[in-house]
Order: structure tokens, then sequence, then C-alpha cells
């Protein structure tokens, strides 16, 4: 199998917060990988060292087999990295479609806008906001808006997709829909790395997980290591029989 | 190719077309005054909404580039005895060189902070210049008479100044609308709205940032280096006022940013206001009303950030969706 991502002891540091420590992992092409932890403990923060908006101070990330640390983000778009983020950031006073086409416009085809315009119709109909195509970004409610990252994402045709929080805020079915969705893009050979705080979503779709903890990884694994290891647990829920619980609440 | 059949584009083409032809067909040298000032104007918000407009960034004193422009300009006609269109391009040139020079270095800040900066520019280039020998420091540069004889004499020079207004007015609304229609600017425009977004999405962000710079510094320079001529003398004073910066971003809030209409309009708009106060009689108790001007620029401005901040054209296709598809 091949690697696409490779991060070898990528650490970060905000004045005095270690925000991450030592990561360390190998994403093999056409796997999902989830990425979960107590809030503060350091995801978002990988996102953005993956991606380039914050480089690690120290490490290695390889992606297709090349050195990128420090690299912008625009670069690593361009090379096929794309990702959404856990606010969502919609270009307010473009339609939804324009969004859509900037995606494939400047990520790593560098379409041009007719045909930019054709995928960003493709896409739009995967992700389910064909029928708002023409209405201004601004104008979405969340869970519009969180599919419009994915869709803006997606229009790049990434190698690579980073998944930040795409379910948070959704009710119980736009959750099933967004979860159809992902293995959806899966199927496409997309690899994906997505952060969830809902466990039962991360546990279905993930082929591996692997658990953050104040910056540091704490546990690696396919989801019923994950579920049973004591000190994801403990960090993570805190008490045993509350994990149980929430896995069968959810 | 379609977008060219836009009519939005047409509506603004066809209104600066008539704006410029109609002095030559009148052959009236008192209207081709005011379409001067008009058509300066216009041109002055249409570049500056490149920046302003379409990315988001609001440069406060582009007047430099219309000065640097000029001066430039002007020791080619002057010293170096250049033909006029050689020194339109030479100005130009030097407008959009600095502009390249200052994207790479100021364009990393981000709101009032790059606006703040480059007022200081413009204070910076005029103060060098003032005291730059060769562009005559303090008193400028001054043409000679003889140097019109080319050109048929002062008259005939005059009306030559203005075909070139016409020209590049007409240029500044076609490559103003070729910006916006085409991924570059759909680029600009990501910029505007979330400039971090855009990095993510792939965006060259500080490459794109400083092609759109040079845009639209580009034209205001040709500009100077016309107005300049037809005046025939430049100043530091005259050459990088301030004032006529501000004027430009009233314009262009007046109109509507980052619309193609939008400066067209608000530059016709207070020009037209400007004109009649500057030319009525009034009184206002026992001041006149013609020293007003810039009170009433700056009063129209906080108006327009207080109640309609998308300007008349922004205003209108919020309130009238179906305009959207001719107003562009």
């Amino acid at each position: 199998m091949t690697i696409l991502l490779s991060l070898q002891g990528v650490s970060k540091r905000f004045g005095g917060l270690q925000a991450l420590s030592n990561v360390t992992f190998d994403l093999p092409q056409g796997q999902i990988l989830g990425l979960i932890g107590p809030n503060g403990a350091g995801k978002t923060t990988l996102f953005n060292a993956i991606n380039g908006v914050y480089p690690p101070e120290r490490g290695q990330i390889i992606f297709r087999d090349k050195d990128v640390t420090g690299f912008k983000p625009y670069q690593l778009a361009k090379m096929g990295m794309a990702r959404t983020h856990q606010i969502v950031r919609p270009l307010n006073e473009l339609t939804v479609r324009e969004n859509v086409m900037v995606g494939a416009c400047f990520g790593h085809e560098s379409q041009d806008l007719s045909n930019a315009a054709k995928i960003a119709d493709e896409v739009l109909e995967f992700v389910g906001l064909v029928t708002r195509a023409d209405r201004l970004a601004g104008s979405l409610n969340v869970a519009q808006k969180k599919r419009l990252e994915m869709a803006r994402a997606l229009a790049a045709h990434p190698y690579l997709l980073l998944l930040d929080e795409v379910l948070a805020g959704l009710n119980p079915s736009e959750i099933d829909n967004m979860i159809q969705t992902v293995l959806k893009i899966r199927e496409q050979g997309i690899t994906i790395i997505m952060i969830e705080h809902v466990m039962k979503a991360v546990m279905n779709v993930s082929d591996r997980i692997i658990v953050l903890d104040y910056g540091e990884q704490i546990a690696e694994g396919n989801p019923e290591t994950i579920t049973n290891d004591p000190k994801v647990i403990e960090a993570y829920l805190g008490d045993p029989r509350l994990a149980e619980q929430l896995l069968e609440e959810d | 190719m379609k977008q060219w059949l836009h009519p939005g584009f047409w509506i603004v083409f066809i209104l600066v077309l008539i704006l410029g032809l109609s002095p030559i067909f009148l052959k009236n040298a008192a209207i081709r005054e005011v379409g001067f000032t008009v058509l300066l104007a216009i041109t002055m918000a249409v570049s500056l909404n490149i920046i302003m407009g379409y990315t988001g960034y609001v440069s406060f004193g582009h007047v430099v580039f219309y000065g640097l422009g000029g001066y430039v300009g002007m020791y080619l006609i002057g010293t170096l005895n250049a033909p006029l269109p050689l020194a339109v391009l030479g100005g130009g040139a030097a407008a959009g060189l600095l502009a390249f020079l200052l994207g790479r270095a100021i364009l990393r800040l981000r709101g009032a902070y790059f606006a703040l900066v480059t007022i200081g520019v413009n204070e910076a280039v005029r103060t060098f210049i003032a005291n730059f020998k060769p562009f005559g420091g303090p008193t400028g540069i001054e043409l000679q008479f003889s140097v019109y004889k080319p050109y048929g004499g002062p008259a005939q020079a005059l009306w030559l100044t203005y075909y070139g207004v016409v020209a590049i007015s007409i240029f500044a609304v076609i490559f103003s609308y070729y910006v916006k229609s085409s991924k570059f600017g759909l680029g600009l425009i990501s910029i505007r709205e979330d400039e971090d977004a855009a990095e993510v999405l792939g965006i060259v962000t500080p490459n794109v940032k400083t092609v759109a710079f040079v845009f639209s510094a580009v034209l205001p320079g040709m500009l100077g280096v016309l107005f300049f001529f037809k005046n025939g003398n430049v100043e530091p004073r005259d050459a990088f006022r301030l004032g006529f910066s501000i004027e430009s971003l009233v314009m262009i809030m007046l109109g509507g940013q980052g619309t193609l209409l939008g400066p067209v309009i608000g530059a016709l708009g207070y020009q037209r206001l400007r004109g009649t106060l500057l030319t009525s009689n009034a009184m206002i108790g026992t001041l006149a009303l013609k020293d007003f001007q810039l009170v009433i620029a700056g009063l129209l401005m906080l108006l327009i950030i207080l109640f309609i901040p998308a300007g008349l054209v922004g205003w209108v296709r919020q309130r009238v969706p179906a305009l959207r598809k001719v107003l562009v």
C-alpha cells in the first residue's frame, strides 16, 4: 500500500503551551483516519500544521513522497490537499456555485472557469446543494454551509481531504446524510482524515483512529482497540462506564 | 467569451463612450474640460476599485501612482524630449513598478494597517520628490511653450490629451470588467471575502494581490502624465494631493464598491455635485457654499458608510434581485 501522508515527530508550541508534541503516523492511500481527543487536545492545530497554516517547529511532513514541511496552504492545495474548517468560512458575497468553483479553479487541477462551473454543479449535486447553487453563500444555514465547505474542498479533486468536525451542530438525520457522503467520497479513492466528536460516526467510518491528548498521541489503532484502550477511556472520557454509555446513546 | 454578451458590461461601456465622445462631436472646448475632469475621475475610481472593491484592500494614498506617473511623464517630455504617447506609457510603467515593489512589501498588512501605510507612502514619495533635483525639487517641472509645437500648438494639444483620456477611460471599463469576470477576478473576490480561506483553497494570495495592485496603479499613472502635460507644470503639492485620493474613495463608496457600474456612477455623481457646488453663488451666512466641497464629500462618505455601505449600485442589487443580472 502506498503511503500518501507521513508525519514524523511533528511538534508545535504556542508560547508556553505545547500544542503538539512528536506526532508521528503514516496514512496509506484510500483510508479514513479518525482523529479524536478532548477539547483543546490539538486536533485542529494538527490540521493547521499538515495544511501549512502554522508550520511545525520540529518534525517532518511528507505528502506524496515530497517533504512539504513549511509549505504554504496554497502550495499544498495545488499539490492535492483540501480541507474544511471547523468554523465554516463561506465566501458570503459569492453564490454557492461560485464558492465551489473557487475550489476547482485554484485547487490542484487549476481548471478554467467553464470547466469549474461543470465540476461545481456535479459536486453540488453530490452533496445535495444543487437547488441552492445560485443563492449567496451567506444565506445558507449551518448544515448547508458545512456541505458547502465539503463541496468546495471536493471540487479540487484532492488526493487528501481533511474534514474538521463536519458533523458538529447537525441533527441526527443530517449526521446520517453526511456520513453517507463521507463514505461515498472514500469510494472515489480520496484519502480522508476526519476530526470528529460524534463517537458513533467516527467509530463506524474510520479504518484507523488516532487519539490526541494535550498534543500527545496517546493511542492509535482500529476502532475496537481504541474503545477498549484504558488510556483513551481515561483521558478522553474519564470514566469507562460513561464511555460505554456514550457509545450506546449515539 | 460569453461574458462579453452581458448587458451589465454594455450599459457601462456605452455610458462612458457617450460621455467621452459627446464633446468631440459638439466640438466644444468648455464641455471638453468638464468631460476631462469627469473621465479622469471615472478612470481613477474604476482603477482603485480593482484593489479596493474587488480585492478588499483600501488603498488610501492611491494618488501616489497618479503623482509619480505624472512626474515621470513630465520628466520624459520636458528633459528628454520624449513624445507624449511614450511619456504616457513611461508614467504608467513607473506607477506599475512602484505598485509592484510596494505590493511585495506592504500587502501582507491587512485592513486599517494597509490603508495607513499607503498614506505614509504617499507622503514619503512626495517629500522625496520635493527634494529630488532632477524633478525640480519643490518647484517641480514646468514645460516650455515650444513643447506643444509638434502637437499643432497648445489648443490642438488640449484636444489630444482629451482623446488620450477618452481612450484610457474606455480601456479602464473593458479591463475592469475583464478582471472581474475572469478566473483571476474570482480569486480577488475570494481574498476580499476571506483571505485565509482563499489561501487554503489554493489561491497564491501574495502574487494575486500584487498583480491586482499593479493593475490598479498603471492607469492612474498614465492619467497623471496627461493631466500635467495639459496643465503645463507639475508640483509636489498638486501631484500628491491626498484630497484627490479621498475623493476617489468617496466616488467608489457612493456608487458601490466591487461593481463595474458603481465607480462610474459614483464618479459621475460626485463630479456633478462638485461642479454644481463650485459654480454656485449660494451663501451660508457669510460663507460661500463653493468653499465647502470637501466638507460635503466628507459628510457624504459618513452618510454612505452609515446607511448604505454597499453604495448605490449595491443597494439596488440588494433590493431588486431581478436587477442582479443587469448590474455588474
